[in-house]
């Protein structure tokens, strides 16, 4: 960022060859070589007119900022040029202002006055530059005016603009506390935004200004769900990480009933499908008898989290998919958090830095799921090429999988591993080995032998973190290792680490019972060197004094009063103290007989062996993923991850009135389709989402593939269905191999859950249907606002044509009675058009052919009107003019959209001509002129008319192949002596010809017509359009398409293909009662689908 | 979030610094001087260290560390992976000629990561597919682990919004993937095919995995015998490079490296091909071998003389091996074809198979 202008340094330089090389030193090439100290030099530079020069003393003076020098005393000359017209001399004051406004805040004053003006630019870019400079610059005063910029701006018709807003807002907060209820308010009408755009960065501000404030987010919860697969990447990260808490709050924790398994985890694993199959099963069971303990049914909103954040594991950001990762593991049901460990380890081949980050979290979360990571126990081995850290931290995850099968490839492993160049990574080895012993009982003797072997090892630090091992070992069960002891005993010559020395000698004190003969020469061989042994060491010296004095006091009275002297007189304090307070234990004396009599309980007591535990352990109480969690200490700003409730809040609270699950903007990109398929499909679409669910549950689709399929669809649907849970099946069950026992298991849990599903969307439905009743009025207006915004933000090249056109035509609309008899405002879309039959167009015969077309010239007008029209539905649009009266001197043209397929080219869309001479005089000669025709528009032209007498008419037909665009064709209709400039713009609808498809055709092409192809409306079906005839009648007036075959009363389905790229255009239309219904259109043609939906919407709802 | 971004170069000098909030003091770096100096190594520094007042996070890349600072809780990797992306940036923007176009432009429009009105008059998409084989190879010469990572990489120059799809003949092979966030999830989840509307330029489509459990052809063996005595400062030392299951193709571009241990003063060795360096004060060998011919394989012995008087070193240096395999994908994924929809032209299509070692080590 900063380093921009540093490179374009030299081109900014080049960019005006004719300016004078001013102040150009050959020093000014880079920002990290030069030093700039003519202040003077820059500030003369800032003066003048001259916009490259200030530009070159903007990127010098930046450059100084970046480097950290003092810029300040150039804040003057800066702040004159904040109104510079000049764009990119004015970023680099923007720059300049948010860094030293702070420091000089009289001076900066000055400049806000060009910000409010910059508030109110047309351009959305400079109105949120503007806001964002603004907001940034640090100066109380104008903490109103900031105040005021940010809920204006959160009103900005640009959702760029709403978005700069939401990035104020913890920028004003930081600046003043005291704003907070007004900013809570902004953030409230943020969060209802429906952009993608705005989405993540408002909950930003949520999280800094009122992370509290949870129940802003229940109307916004599904809303946010559904928006994130679109949200930016960053965004992601902060709305995961939020519903992660809400979800804590609001729902009932997804694995009460496996509690009880807790204490074993690693059964608890995989015994949990088992359990869930149960609980699930029992459910139905329990709904109609009411049992005393509920049973747990997922709420669905939980499912609905779920299940949208799971495609998230396929980001390539590693922060995405952590932040996913922990929202499973902290939410899922357990047979479920399994998805996440493979994404996890994906990470592991990330840079370092991710490496270390995601291998804490594994290791806090394989020590709870075990099994979730076993399968990829060689991923985590250690290579020597690791950094230390995180060689460690593998080390970790290494010692927490290992279980009583995979241990003794683990300890082969570690056998590598104490070879290893890397001491501080052998001795953590070393420890982990003794973990490894500690936990499975079978290895012990193993493990132990190992150590002991390693006494014997070359290197002092390897044998010293050895003893210190091995004497945790041996404290379980010394009896049976006198002679180890004594090993380590011969260790006292030649060791010299500290840590080592004392813990041989704590042993031998400790079990001196067991060396009897060994135990007092040590001790002999210590107070020789007692000076010059370490701190520790002198401790366990007076330590071991002292229980042998207890226990043989015969042999070392006169050692131990020796040591005791030689301690009494040591430098430091804590020795003195010990050898005091051992005396007195110890020696009996006058006083202090009580407590020596207990100095052999007190000295000798059996003591518990230490547990060898992960550091790990426990850590998962802070939420995954999060800083306080890989610190193990709270951070500033943590917001504790709330305990599951026990009673589930009440999930009304997260309906919501004007429910638009749907997205309203068309979808792009990753994973966009998740939520495309649209909420109110979702009944229909059962079987197939049921087959999306399903990697959830299980791998071995296959086998289960039969009995899925008996239960419940017809045979066309299972046969896709078998076929694709077969390829997801191989993709998955290699990860999870050898566990074929529970596939039993598992299918159980898998029907279960997948009937539970069901349910869940059922009530779904029944919930939106309430809301739609409950409220027509509000969701219409909606909608089109929405609508407007929408297209706004998103169709940058698009929108342009778009706009354009629908207002041409109707410029072109003649304002005749005759099309349309109760126009109000005239529109080619009035359904008036169509429903007088008297005005019906020509319906030519089925089959045109070129000779065939010659003919129908001699067809009129009246004769057609008697043509029933059977074959094909007719344009709404009728017949228009190409050629008033007036202006063609008494030749009037007019033209309709016959939509039969054009017998010369089938790309071309057919258009008919109505010639009627209306003058005294014989039109002669009639054709088409050179047409001039934008790119991707061909005619083929209707054979030329010789003679038109006057009063009479003439038809013919012409193809004119669109493009798939709706441009208009231009070309000039010539007679002998004149021609006419006309144009034919076709309505999108009659860009396409009808295709016929099966109901399965039809869902298997929109399955792939999704994401961005996917346009989705709601709308409100008027009284008059709620009979099937209408509606389809409607439909197929507006665009030329063919009906599909349905199964749902209440849906509709149309296919047609565009004429020219003969891309698929499928449209459907979910009608639900009380009028609310929802279109949708999926086409590789992005434009043709928007323009088709609105054309579709005007028609219905007119 | 990100208070402020010091960049630190090898020798310790704040080079660059930026503020987003107020400004922080450049004395906080001390705190990351401290933790350098106890981490010996750059790559040892704890990636996230905790101060009084801050959180200092950073990354090591190019010799050069970028360090954020932080004062309240935020997700490590958000941080992390967001200074990844500042560097990569810097990558993009210092390294390529046409830097106008590197910067983002999109983010108003309907698909963010491609700008609008991008012209070219050579229309052309490449892909590279590149796999790397990591894998640990034990004394013996058995596969301790092996499994393959890959890549494509893209170079998109295309005019207009071309809408490509590109489609595999075994997309089954692919265990894991991540995808640029161009690419339409749902279609890949149902069909299996890539589609996805390009980005402008260099960007990387998609990372997969191969799963461990597929069978990963390993390319290469080396044959190594190395010896310390006990008796003598002189050891003996000898590897020996040669092609294993290499689907016909030729092996270039091999590197040996290793690092001896400590007790290994020199070591006087000759190669059969290629140049070798040994550098006493870190104990790394390297061996530059170049391309394997299968009838003379390439070998390097000698002599390594060992500390006089000193034990035997117990450890047994690793062999770390780079190596490359052109047209070829190890795990046999190919492309089956690449359409474009949206726009009129015809482009020309490239696709690259390239095999790489990865982390392979060879224990001895």
């Amino acid at each position: 960022m900063s380093a921009a202008p540093a490179y374009s340094e030299d081109k900014g330089g080049s960019a005006g060859p004719g300016e004078p090389e001013y102040g150009h030193d050959p020093a000014s090439g880079g920002i990290f070589s030069s030093d700039y100290k003519r202040h003077d030099d820059l500030k003369e530079m800032l003066d003048t007119n001259k916009d490259s020069l200030k530009l070159e003393a903007m990127k010098r003076i930046v450059a100084m900022i970046a480097r950290g020098k003092n810029a300040s005393d150039l804040f003057p000359a800066v702040v004159k040029n904040v109104a510079c017209k000049n764009i990119e001399v004015k970023k680099l004051v923007y720059v300049y202002l948010v860094r030293y406004a702070e420091e000089q805040q009289d001076l900066a004053l000055l400049s806000i006055s060009t910000f409010q003006r910059g508030l109110k630019d047309p351009n959305q870019l400079i109105r949120a530059s503007a806001l964002r400079v603004l907001s940034s610059i640090r100066v109380p005063i104008i903490v109103p005016i900031m105040m005021l910029a940010i809920k204006e701006a959160a009103s900005d018709m640009s959702p760029y603009v709403r978005k700069t807003a939401a990035h104020a807002i913890p920028k004003l907060y930081s600046l003043d506390s005291d704003q907070k209820d007004q900013l809570i308010e902004v953030i409230e009408k943020l969060l209802a935004d429906k952009t993608t755009l705005v989405a993540g960065s408002v909950v930003m501000a949520f999280e800094e200004v009122c992370p509290e404030r949870i129940d802003l987010i229940h109307k916004n919860y599904r809303k946010l769900c559904n928006l994130l697969i679109d949200v930016e990447e960053w965004g992601q990260v902060v709305i995961i990480s939020m519903l992660t808490r809400y979800a804590r709050t609001q729902f009932l924790s997804p694995t009460q009933n496996e509690s009880l398994l807790e204490e074993n985890p690693e059964k608890a694993f995989y015994g949990s499908e088992e359990d869930e199959a149960k609980g699930a099963g029992s459910e139905e069971a329990a709904t109609s008898t009411l049992p005393a303990r509920k049973p747990y049914v997922m709420d669905p909103d939980h499912r609905l989290l779920l299940r949208n954040t799971k495609p998230l594991l396929q980001s390539r950001s590693a922060a995405v998919v952590m932040a996913v990762a922990q929202l499973y593991f902290h939410l899922a049901p357990k047979a479920e958090v399994g998805v996440i460990a493979k994404a996890l380890v994906r990470l592991l081949r990330s840079h370092s830095e991710v490496q270390y980050v995601v291998l804490q979290n594994v290791a806090t979360m394989s020590i709870k799921r075990r099994g979730m990571f076993e399968p990829y126990l060689k991923s985590f081995y250690i290579r020597s090429t690791d950094p230390t850290q995180i060689k460690i931290l593998k080390l970790e995850v290494l010692t927490n999988l290992a279980n009583e099968t995979n241990i003794p490839t683990v300890l082969r492993e570690f056998q590598t591993y104490i070879r290893s160049m890397d001491k501080d990574f052998v001795a953590a080895t070393i420890q982990a080995i003794g973990r490894c012993a500690t936990n499975i009982g079978r290895v012990r003797d193993t493990c132990l032998n190992g150590l002991v072997q390693l006494l014997s090892n070359r290197d002092e630090l390897v044998v010293a973190e050895s003893v210190v091992v091995i004497k945790k070992l041996l404290q379980m069960q010394p009896a049976q290792h006198g002679e180890i002891i004594k090993h380590l005993a011969k260790l006292t010559d030649n060791i010299q680490v500290p840590m080592a020395r004392a813990s041989i000698l704590w042993l031998i004190g400790e079990y001196c019972e067991h060396v009897p003969r060994i135990a007092p020469d040590v001790l002999r061989k210590m107070a020789k060197s007692f000076t010059a042994e370490e701190d520790i060491v002198k401790l366990q010296i007076i330590n071991l004094a002292a229980k042998l004095y207890l226990t043989n006091s015969k042999q070392t009275k006169l050692l131990t009063q020796y040591v005791l002297s030689l301690a009494k007189y040591d430098q430091n304090y804590d020795i003195r103290d010990r050898a005091r307070f051992t005396r007195q234990l110890i020696v009996p004396s006058e006083q202090g007989g009580a407590l020596s009599r207990h100095a052999k309980k007190l000295f000798l007591a059996p003591k518990p062996a230490p547990v060898l535990e992960s550091s790990f352990k426990d850590r998962d109480h802070f939420q995954l993923g999060s800083l306080s969690h890989l610190l193990n200490a709270k951070a500033t700003g943590y917001q504790e991850l709330p305990d599951w409730p026990e009673e589930a809040p009440d999930p009304s609270v997260r309906n919501v009135e004007e429910e638009d699950l749907s997205l309203i903007e068309t979808h792009v990109g990753l994973l966009g389709e998740y939520t495309e398929v649209p909420e109110w499909t979702k009944c229909s679409n059962r079987e197939k989402r049921k087959e999306k669910e399903k990697p959830f549950y299980s791998d071995s689709e296959g086998e289960s593939g039969p009995t899925e399929s008996a239960d419940s669809d017809p045979e066309s649907e299972s046969k896709s269905d078998s076929k694709s849970s077969s390829e997801s099946g191989s993709g998955e069950s290699s990860s999870e191999s050898d566990d074929e026992d529970q596939d039993e298991d598992e299918e159980k849990g898998r029907g279960s859950e997948s009937e539970q599903s069901e349910e869940e969307g059922l009530k779904r439905k029944t919930k939106r249907k309430k809301v739609a009743e409950g409220l027509e009025g509000s969701s219409s207006d909606n909608g089109s606002d929405s609508n407007t915004s929408s297209s706004e933000s998103e169709m940058t090249s698009e929108s342009e044509e778009e706009q354009g056109e629908p207002a041409s035509w109707r410029r072109k609309t003649p304002p005749s009675g005759k099309r349309a008899p109760a126009a109000k405002e005239i529109s080619l879309l009035d359904l008036e058009d169509f429903t007088p039959p008297n005005v019906q167009p020509v319906s030519p015969p089925t089959v045109v052919s070129s000779s065939l077309a010659a003919d129908l010239e001699g067809l009129t007008l009246t004769d057609s009107s008697l043509v029933p029209s059977l074959l094909s539905p007719v344009s709404s649009v009728g017949r228009q003019e190409l050629l008033h009266r007036v202006a063609g001197e008494g030749l009037a043209v007019d033209y309709a959209f016959s939509r039969q397929p054009f017998s010369g080219d089938s790309h071309m869309v057919s258009v008919h001509i109505y010639f009627s001479n209306n003058a005294d005089s014989p039109v002669k000669g009639l054709h088409v002129g050179t047409p001039k025709l934008p790119a991707g528009i061909s005619i083929q032209e209707f054979p030329e008319i010789e003679s038109l007498a006057p009063g009479e008419s003439a038809t013919a037909v012409m193809g004119i192949n669109f493009g798939d665009s709706t441009q208009a064709a231009n070309f000039q209709l010539c007679t002998q002596n004149r021609q006419f400039y006309v144009s034919i713009q076709p309505p999108v609808g009659e860009l396409m010809a009808p295709v016929f498809m099966s109901e399965n055709e039809f869902k298997k092409e929109q399955g792939k017509l999704t994401g961005m192809n996917e346009i989705t409306e709601k709308l409100t079906l008027p009284d008059t359009c709620q009979s099937d005839h209408v509606v389809v009648q409607k439909v197929t007036a507006t665009a030329n398409l063919g009906r599909v075959p349905c199964g749902t009363s209440s849906e509709y389905r149309f296919a047609g293909r565009t004429l020219t790229s003969g891309s698929l255009v499928l449209l459907t239309l979910d009608a639900r009662p009380a009028g609310a219904a929802q279109l949708t259109v999926n086409s590789e043609k992005m434009v043709i689908g928007t323009m088709l939906v609105k054309d579709v919407i005007q028609a219905l709802t007119q | 979030m990100i208070h402020s971004l010091f960049l630190i170069n090898s020798s310790g000098d704040i080079f660059l610094e930026k503020h987003w909030k107020s400004v922080v003091s450049r004395s906080v770096c001390d705190y990351f001087f401290e933790a350098q100096e106890r981490a010996t190594e750059a790559e040892n520094v704890p990636p996230v260290i905790p101060t009084p007042h801050h959180y200092l996070l950073s990354v090591y890349r190019h010799k050069i560390f970028f360090v954020a600072v932080i004062q309240t809780e935020v997700p490590p990797l958000f941080v992390i992976e967001f200074l990844h992306r500042v560097v990569d940036t810097f990558q993009d923007y210092f390294g390529v000629t046409n830097v106008g176009d590197q910067l983002p432009t999109g983010q108003l429009s309907v698909v963010p990561w491609r700008r609008t009105g991008v012209k070219y008059t050579n229309n052309e998409a490449y892909f590279d597919v590149i796999e790397e084989i990591d894998a640990i190879i034990d004394k013996s010469g058995s596969t301790v682990t092996a499994e393959i990572q890959g890549v494509i990489d893209a170079c998109v120059k295309l005019t207009g919004m071309p809408d490509l799809t590109l489609s595999f003949m075994n997309p089954r092979l692919l265990d894991d993937v991540s995808f640029h966030p161009c690419v339409r999830f749902k279609r890949w989840e149902s069909e299996r095919i890539l589609s996805f509307i390009p980005p402008d330029g260099n960007f990387r489509l998609l990372s997969y995995h191969v799963s461990a459990q597929n069978l990963v052809a390993i390319p290469v063996y080396v044959k190594h015998s190395i010896s310390f005595r006990d008796s003598s400062s002189l050891g003996r030392f000898e590897i020996t490079v040669g092609p294993k299951q290499t689907m016909g193709k030729a092996i270039e571009g091999v590197t040996v490296a290793s690092q001896m241990p400590r007790g290994v003063l020199n070591m006087s060795l000759t190669p059969s091909q290629g140049t070798h360096t040994f550098d006493p004060v870190t104990k790394m060998l390297s061996w530059d071998v170049g391309k394997i011919n299968p009838q003379k394989l390439p070998s390097l012995k000698g002599t390594m003389s060992l500390q006089a008087g000193a034990s035997k070193p117990d450890e047994n240096p690793t062999i770390n091996l780079q190596f490359k395999i052109q047209q070829l994908a190890i795990s046999g994924l190919k492309v089956n074809r690449l359409d474009m929809y949206g726009e009129k032209y015809k482009p020309f299509k490239g696709i690259k198979y390239m095999t790489k070692a990865g982390r392979f080590q060879v224990r001895t």
